[in-house]
């Protein structure tokens, strides 16, 4: 017999989500669209609101260790992506992986997967590129640096970072999730905490001058019989650009200006 | 004379070095220290040229007792000289590291009085670095040749990587542009370096706290196009070089007229063989990742690589007897030889079909490269549908798939050394 199709409130939370999924199950229910209390949206389907239960989320969380490494890598990391309908194409990818169990990890030419894994990975990239374009500035011994993303990809910053500047005090601001990541000295030190608005004071003389010398480096160790901007741009989308220090023209904020803000 | 001078001299004279990696080795931070390496290396910015900008890569010093002709800084070359004091170079790599500009210090530099006082001044900036500052990220130093092995030594123990430039391709190259080095004089500091490396290895497996020689490995550099060496020598030199000294890397660095020596190329009407250099990679990447050999990409009869295409499509037209590859049965190895299909999609491909079998869409959802691989692969005994191509239609369809990449008319190779020779 075919599940019952509903249109499934939460919170847009992960948790929340596997709520969901734990209700669907009991219910057997499939939605077919997810949305928050805020959308506004009407839908053809019948509602059906699911409260966020943590210990309801935590079963469906460990229930994931059956999909094998590459499947509950997927499972997890699906909901911080920018894929449109991401509760959807998780919710399918989910069902897929009940019924496969770890054999999910291999089914590549699966539409499902496909989809899911090419937005993991999306995601994955995105995270890589910001460990090595974030910049940080050094305001009263705290380092600020911000990024704006298209994927939430603080959580795949924070082990690195975290491990990387043990001693130092951070924050890292997300601009197109409104979410920062704080770290301080110590074990657990650290947190990613939503902001709803983020400004620093100006920069400092030492501060500008490491600005200085990092544009001069820059500006010097390219080759100029080698020219390729094109090449530059592959590796290193202009979207980027934005933040960087090397591409700064303002040198009396505390952090670059974002163009069209 | 300000920092900023200094460090504007001293990049100005390490940016002819090719190496600009960070990867080999993954070393998480400590607590009490700042610093971590990732396996896979990071990129921190691209430069105007398109290359990358991993570390902090100058010289200690500009100020050289040698007179290579094809180097910029060259004796009998006037262009301003500096040099940094370790402090003021670890300062410098400490501030740049905590902004998260760089992922470690790239040290090199020219030689100084003689090689081993050279080799002590990087070994006091690196240990400032890694004792005083506690600094733990990537720092790859450049041996000199000539020095006691005991300094190199030394330095290998405070670097992560190590390198030893092997400059040009040939010995008789070398004594005629580098009077002052010798091919001996280069290879023996590489053996030095390879044989460390093994023993070190072999001691951490016993004890886990032994020293750490030169982690991440070593690699090397030499010019292309200064000298008539055809690729197909340079591809040889550089297999001997991995199954000899066990490099991780060795980079081809297309030669820049920097100097007006009569040995060279004329520098006016020089241009940098970039897509010689670039044929060159694909090359080095099949031997290292593809398991070709050298002899098999290139030999009597074809001493260089083909502009028009990449090695690895060459040597499929050349070998239509190997194709075409079923996907659903072909083992790993023969799947790497599939032009369109590399290192991720094979590994790909082995998972997927234990699923069930796969098809031409299969395929393109795995990433493989179809307009390529079309010609060389069948799925469950197929080729693809509507393919009718005959063997000298495949290398005009394969030609010019590339065509648009390759910006303006394709340069000749070798013409330029008919009148330098």
């Amino acid at each position: 017999m075919s599940w019952t199709q509903i249109s499934c409130q939460y919170d847009g939370s992960y948790p929340g989500f596997l709520s969901c999924v734990f209700d669907c199950y009991v219910n057997r229910e499939e939605p077919v669209e997810f949305h928050t209390p805020e959308d506004m949206c009407c839908s053809l389907y019948p509602l059906r609101a699911v409260a966020t239960d943590q210990e309801h989320a935590m079963r469906v969380y460990r229930s994931f260790a059956k999909f094998g490494a590459e499947g509950e890598r997927l499972a997890v990391r699906t909901f911080l992506t920018c894929l449109p309908d991401k509760e959807l194409w998780l919710w399918r990818f989910l069902r897929l992986a009940y019924d496969q169990g770890p054999g999910i990890g291999r089914n590549l030419t699966d539409p499902t997967v496909d989809k899911v894994r090419k937005a993991v990975w999306h995601l994955e990239h995105e995270a890589h590129m910001y460990k090595g374009f974030t910049r940080f500035s050094e305001l009263d011994g705290v380092l600020a640096g911000e990024i704006e993303p298209k994927n939430r990809v603080l959580p795949l910053l924070r082990p690195h970072f975290c491990s990387r500047y043990p001693q130092e005090r951070f924050v890292l601001h997300d601009r197109t999730h409104h979410e920062a990541l704080f770290h301080q000295p110590g074990p657990h030190g650290w947190a990613i905490l939503p902001v709803e608005d983020f400004s620093l004071g100006p920069a400092d003389r030492t501060e500008l001058q490491y600005r200085e010398l990092w544009r001069a480096f820059y500006d010097t160790i390219a080759i100029e019989g080698r020219y390729n901007p094109r090449c530059r741009m592959t590796h290193m989308p202009k979207r980027y650009w934005a933040m960087m220090t090397e591409f700064q023209k303002d040198w009396e904020t505390a952090l670059p200006e974002v163009r069209g803000r | 004379m300000e920092l900023l001078d200094k460090l504007n001299i001293l990049a100005d004279a390490a940016k002819y070095d090719a190496a600009c990696t960070s990867s080999g080795l993954d070393r998480s931070g400590r607590p009490g220290t700042i610093g971590s390496t990732t396996l896979a290396g990071c990129c921190h910015s691209f430069s105007a040229d398109g290359r990358c900008i991993s570390l902090l890569k100058v010289l200690q010093t500009n100020v050289c007792v040698y007179d290579c002709q094809y180097c910029v800084n060259r004796r009998s070359n006037d262009v301003p000289r500096a040099a940094f004091t370790p402090e003021e170079l670890c300062e410098l790599t400490m501030g740049f590291y905590r902004r998260n500009y760089i992922e470690g210090l790239f040290l090199s530099s020219a030689v100084i009085r003689n090689p081993d006082y050279t080799t002590e001044l990087m070994i006091r900036t690196l240990r400032i670095l890694r004792e005083e500052r506690r600094f733990g990220g990537y720092i790859h130093a450049k041996a000199i040749p000539g020095a006691d092995p005991l300094l190199t030594r030394r330095l290998g123990l405070l670097a992560d990587r190590l390198s030893v430039n092997i400059e040009l391709p040939s010995s008789s190259s070398l004594s005629l542009l580098a009077p002052d080095k010798k091919k001996e004089a280069i290879l023996t500091p590489m053996g030095q370096i390879s044989q460390g490396i093994a023993a070190s290895k072999q001691e951490l497996a016993v004890y886990r706290h032994a020293p750490r020689f030169a982690p991440a490995g070593q690699s090397t550099q030499m010019i292309v196009g200064a000298t008539p060496e055809s690729d197909r020598h340079i591809l040889t030199l550089t297999q001997a070089l991995y199954d000899r000294y066990q490099l991780k890397r060795v980079f081809y660095s297309a030669y820049m007229p920097v100097s007006s020596s009569p040995l060279l190329p004329v520098a006016e009407t020089f241009k940098p063989p970039l897509l010689r250099e670039h044929r060159l990679y694909q090359a080095d990447w099949l031997l290292r990742y593809y398991h070709f050999r050298a002899e098999e990409i290139l030999d009597e009869s074809q001493p260089d690589l083909d502009p028009r295409m990449d090695p690895k499509c060459c040597w499929a037209l050349r070998h239509l007897e190997f194709f075409p590859v079923e996907v659903n049965k072909a083992d790993y190895e023969a799947l790497l030889r599939v032009p369109g299909l590399g290192v991720r999609s094979a590994r790909r491909i082995l998972r997927a079909r234990r699923v069930g079998p796969l098809n031409f869409e299969g395929l393109k959802r795995l990433g493989v490269v179809l307009k390529r691989a079309q010609y060389f692969v069948t799925c469950s005994g197929r080729m693809m549908t509507g393919l009718h191509v005959s063997e000298d239609g495949l290398l005009r369809h394969l030609v010019a798939l590339e065509a648009p990449a390759l910006a303006g008319p394709v340069p000749e190779q070798l013409s330029l050394f008919d009148s330098a020779v």
